[in-house]
Formats: C-alpha cells, sequence, structure tokens
C-alpha cells in the first residue's frame, strides 16, 4: 500500500533523520523523497510503501504524530489515492 | 509523484477549511422484516441492522485514518416504517413507537449517530399504517434519541396532500410540546417533504427509497468552508470566474466522496448508490454557506441578491461535482440550515434574513426551510400553512422541497435557542400574526401542476 508522508513546519537539523527512523522500524519503504520551502513553511513530502503486512497503518501515524509534536511540525500520512483521486482525472 | 503543490492543497482543504466526509449512509430495506406479529417484527428489524451495519462505523474510522480525511458521522437509513405497521395485525401507535424504539436501540448496538426512515410517503392519500405512524410521530420521537422521522406531503405528478398538511403542522407542534423541557429538540429530527427522494444520506430527511436495494451506501460530502476560501482568490472577478472556481473546488470535493464510498462500499461488501455533493454548513467558523455568499459581495445574508447568489452558488456545485462522480444522487445543492450555519445565525439576529427571504431562497437551493425555531405559541395551522407554501414551490418547480421548523415552547421572536453541536444556535424567527386556519381546514388535495405553458 502506497502512502503519502508530509511534513510542514520549521526548518530544523534531524528531520529526515528522526522520520525515515521511524520509518524503517516500522517496516516502510521510502519510494521518493522532495522537500521545497512554501509559503516560508519547510515541507517534505515522501512517497513510501508499507510492506509489512502485520503492523497497522495506525502504528506508523501515531508513531509520527509524536514525533512531529516533539519538534513542533505537522507530520500527515495519508494514502496515496486521496490525492490521485482529488487531482487527476 | 504527484505535485507538493496539490499535496499541500490537500492536506490545508481538510487542516484550516473544514473539509470532511459529512457522512457515510448505509441504506438497510426493512422490507423482508414485514409480518403481522410486533414482536417478531422488532427482533427481525433489530437482526438486519445489527447484521448488516455492525462494522459500519469501524470501516469509516478506519477509511478515517488511512486517508486522513474526517468523517463526522456514520448513519443508516431504513424504507419507509409504515410499511412496516402497515402490515401488522391490529396495528397501533403503541406498536409503531415499539418499532421507533427498536431502531434506536439497533443504532446504538452499532453505534451510528442516527437512524432515518421512521417515515411516511402520503403525497397522494394514507393507508391505515401510515396514518398510524404519523400520528406515532411525537411519541416515538420523544422518547428515543437517534430516530429521524420524514413524511412526503407531495410531489410534482401528485400534487399536494392537503390533509396530512394540516396533520403535519399539529405533529410538528406535538411533537414540540413532548420535548418542551429540550426546547423542542425532537422537531430538529423531524422533516416535513414534497418530492423526496429515495437515496439521500443527509438526516433528519434520509431514508431508503421504495425503489432501492437490500443493502446500499450513500456517502454524502460537505466543504463550505474550501468554496469560500477560494473564493477569496477571485476578489472582483465577474460571475464567469466565480461560477468556474466552485465548479473545480466541488469537482475535488466530490472526488474525495467518491473515493470514500468506493472504498466504503468494497470493505464492507454492499454496494455504491450515490454520492450526494451538498454544501452542508456546520455552526464551526469557516464553514457556512452564508459566508460563500457574502464572499461573493453581498453585505450579509439576506441582502437582495442572495437568491441570485444562491442560484449561482447551488448550479456551479452540481455542475463541478457531476463529472467527479460515477452516481451523483440525495439532495446534491447547497443546504441553508439556519440553526447550523454561522454566517445564517447572525443574519437572522441582526433580521437581516427573515423567513419569506429564506422561502425565495429554496426555490434554488438544494432543499427547503430548514433547522428554523419559530416562537412556541405559533398556531398548528399556521405551520401547516409554512409547510404548504414550501410543498407548493416544490411542486411547481420539480424539486424537493421540506420544512424542518421548531416550534420552541415558552419561546418568543427574539429569543434564542441553542441545541449545541452540529444543531447549533437558533435565533427564534419572526412569523406572519395573521391566520392561515380557514384554508388549511379545507383540506382535500391540490391538483398536480401542468408541466407545460411554463412561465
Amino acid at each position: 500500500m502506497k502512502a503519502v508522508v508530509t511534513v510542514i513546519g520549521k526548518d530544523q537539523k534531524g528531520i529526515i533523520a528522526k522520520v525515515s527512523n521511524i520509518l524503517y522500524a516500522h517496516e516502510v519503504n521510502i519510494l521518493d523523497i522532495s522537500q521545497t520551502v512554501m509559503q516560508d513553511m519547510f515541507t517534505m513530502i515522501m512517497l513510501v510503501n508499507f510492506e509489512s503486512d502485520v503492523i497497522p497503518f495506525k502504528d506508523v501515524t501515531d508513531a509520527l504524530d509524536e514525533c512531529g509534536k516533539g519538534m513542533g511540525l505537522s507530520i500527515h500520512v495519508q494514502r496515496e489515492e486521496i490525492f490521485t483521486s482529488m487531482h487527476r482525472i | 509523484m504527484i505535485n507538493p503543490f496539490e499535496i499541500v492543497e490537500t492536506i490545508r482543504m481538510i487542516d484550516d477549511e473544514n473539509l470532511d466526509i459529512r457522512t457515510i449512509t448505509m441504506g438497510i430495506s426493512l422490507k423482508s422484516c414485514a409480518g403481522p406479529d410486533i414482536d417478531v417484527v422488532c427482533g427481525k428489524v433489530y437482526k438486519k441492522i445489527t447484521t448488516l451495519a455492525k462494522d459500519l462505523v469501524k470501516v469509516g474510522e478506519d477509511i478515517e485514518e488511512q486517508f486522513g480525511i474526517p468523517i463526522i458521522n456514520k448513519r443508516i437509513s431504513v424504507t419507509p416504517v409504515a410499511t412496516l405497521v402497515d402490515a401488522l395485525d391490529e396495528p397501533s401507535e403503541e406498536k409503531a413507537v415499539m418499532i421507533a424504539k427498536t431502531l434506536d436501540k439497533a443504532a446504538k448496538t452499532v453505534g451510528v449517530n442516527f437512524i432515518g426512515g421512521y417515515s411516511a410517503l402520503v403525497h397522494k392519500a394514507y393507508t391505515n399504517g401510515e396514518r398510524i405512524l404519523i400520528n406515532s410521530i411525537p411519541d416515538a420521537l420523544a422518547s428515543t434519541d437517534l430516530v429521524c422521522s420524514s413524511v412526503n406531503v407531495g410531489s410534482t405528478r401528485a400534487g399536494i396532500n392537503m390533509d396530512a398538511v394540516k396533520q403535519m403542522g399539529e405533529i410538528v407542534k406535538k411533537t414540540a410540546e413532548k420535548t418542551a423541557d429540550t426546547q423542542g429538540f425532537a422537531c430538529a429530527k423531524l422533516v416535513v417533504f414534497c418530492n423526496a427522494v429515495e437515496d439521500n444520506p443527509f438526516m433528519a430527511g434520509a431514508f431508503l427509497g421504495e425503489g432501492e436495494g437490500e443493502c446500499v451506501i450513500n456517502v454524502g460530502v460537505s466543504g463550505p468552508g474550501v468554496v469560500k476560501c477560494a473564493l477569496e482568490m477571485a476578489k472582483g472577478k465577474d460571475f464567469g470566474y466565480v461560477a468556474e472556481t466552485i465548479k473545480k473546488t466541488a469537482f475535488k470535493i466530490t472526488r474525495m466522496g467518491q473515493l470514500v464510498a468506493r472504498e466504503a462500499s468494497k470493505r464492507l461488501g454492499v454496494p455504491f448508490g450515490i454520492v450526494d455533493l451538498s454544501l452542508a454548513p456546520t455552526p464551526a467558523i469557516g464553514d457556512s454557506v452564508a459566508y460563500i455568499l457574502e464572499e461573493m459581495g453581498l453585505e450579509k445574508c439576506g441582502a437582495h441578491g442572495t437568491t441570485a447568489a444562491l442560484a449561482l452558488l447551488n448550479d456551479a456545485v452540481k455542475k463541478g461535482g457531476v463529472m467527479a462522480s460515477g452516481y451523483v444522487g440525495g439532495l446534491s445543492g447547497a443546504f441553508i440550515p439556519v440553526s447550523e450555519d454561522a454566517g445564517m445565525i447572525s443574519a437572522a439576529k441582526e433580521g437581516a434574513l427573515t423567513i419569506e427571504k429564506l422561502e425565495a431562497m429554496t426555490c434554488v437551493c438544494s432543499v427547503g426551510l430548514d433547522m428554523i425555531v419559530i416562537p412556541g405559541d405559533t398556531p398548528a395551522s399556521t405551520i401547516s400553512a409554512i409547510i404548504a407554501d414550501e410543498a407548493a414551490i416544490g411542486m411547481v418547480n420539480s424539486k424537493t422541497t421540506a420544512v424542518r421548523v421548531i416550534p420552541a415552547p415558552g419561546k418568543k421572536e427574539g429569543d434564542v435557542v441553542e441545541f449545541g453541536g452540529l444543531l447549533g444556535t437558533g435565533p427564534v424567527m419572526p412569523v406572519k400574526r395573521y391566520s392561515s386556519e380557514e384554508f388549511i381546514n379545507r383540506g382535500g388535495r391540490i391538483p398536480a401542476p401542468l408541466q407545460s405553458l411554463k412561465n
């Protein structure tokens, strides 16, 4: 199952390291990363693939949510289809 | 990979502009539960609902989590209960209320927040069971928490059943009096329709129509805040541009509804029915249909020009949404429930928005006079006359119209009634003080209108 991880907030050291560590721990594979500054906000977008059948989606979102709160970032994990269906015909 | 700007746009719509899926509504046919014995019927109704909808809430929550899109309500609509009452041996109001209580219990067991379909379709005439069901509505709504009721009193093909209109004025009044301790709250669960639709997922008017299947998933999307924010970028532009902007936004919102509907249908193993692309406001700031109209350039919702603005909005929402979903249905358009819309609450408090203006607005919006609190001493015949006026608009214009008014006991013009939650705050709006009693007492039927020579 493919999903998009979006990290929005103030740029700081260790964002990619912390986020990718959590993903690694939950057997989530990173397929693509892009980062940019949008409206003065650091925005990192990762396309990831959930490879474990046993680790629930919620565990990953909860872990990232906690990490985001600790660093003052907003982190979303959403299945890819929501974006493709909304923006592609 | 998807464009980062598009990803951020979607997240902004959800986080900042209140985009949500308003409801996943499972339609369940109760036709197979009909029978002569009330206890057997109640047993079958409870079993059928709790079996078919047992995973509804869980699936809704899973989708919410995985797609990151809030799904506010999970609900159930059933086929009109009047048909069950008709099939009973010695049907009575008490037996009808027992079915209402069974629906309430089943809804609580599966965890949904409303169950609709305590309904009767009497647009031409009554059956015995329908008459009994309608008479039982005040007791049924006062003795349950989650049951919603609707009655269809008119249609373009049948005309208006004025006997039912008269009766519904009295029923609305009784329902308010039965729940005087909550300012007539039960009336918020009662809708009187003309041209009711069979696949509406929104409460309180949802029921599963006679032409529907065994079980179906219908989804209602929302997002007035998203449309308002999109229009902020269109300041000073002409109406062609405004309509285009609304269409594009409605398309995106509906795509999300379509995705959720397909996903829910797949996970529950239930066929997908329709997406209802209605702009349904909530009392949250920034989630108001009135603010969209004001964004178009009106100082206050209710000012002259409001009907034109709403007509454009309603039409553009449909045009944008139709292409985004395989099956569009329900009420689809813009809702104008006064107590549930921050902008309308404010306009009504200031006197900018009156019942007369709202009536005009219902000619071009998706439903009708919705969530309007009127003085508690309003005579039943005046409520019937309000229903008759709305039904006439629906009948002549071949559209759905409805009346959901709350004659709040003991309240008068200028008072404010707090319902809380999604139902919001209702300023008590004045109604005409001139009597319609003689008119309503005539009874009978208003014949169906001519469908040609349109002027």
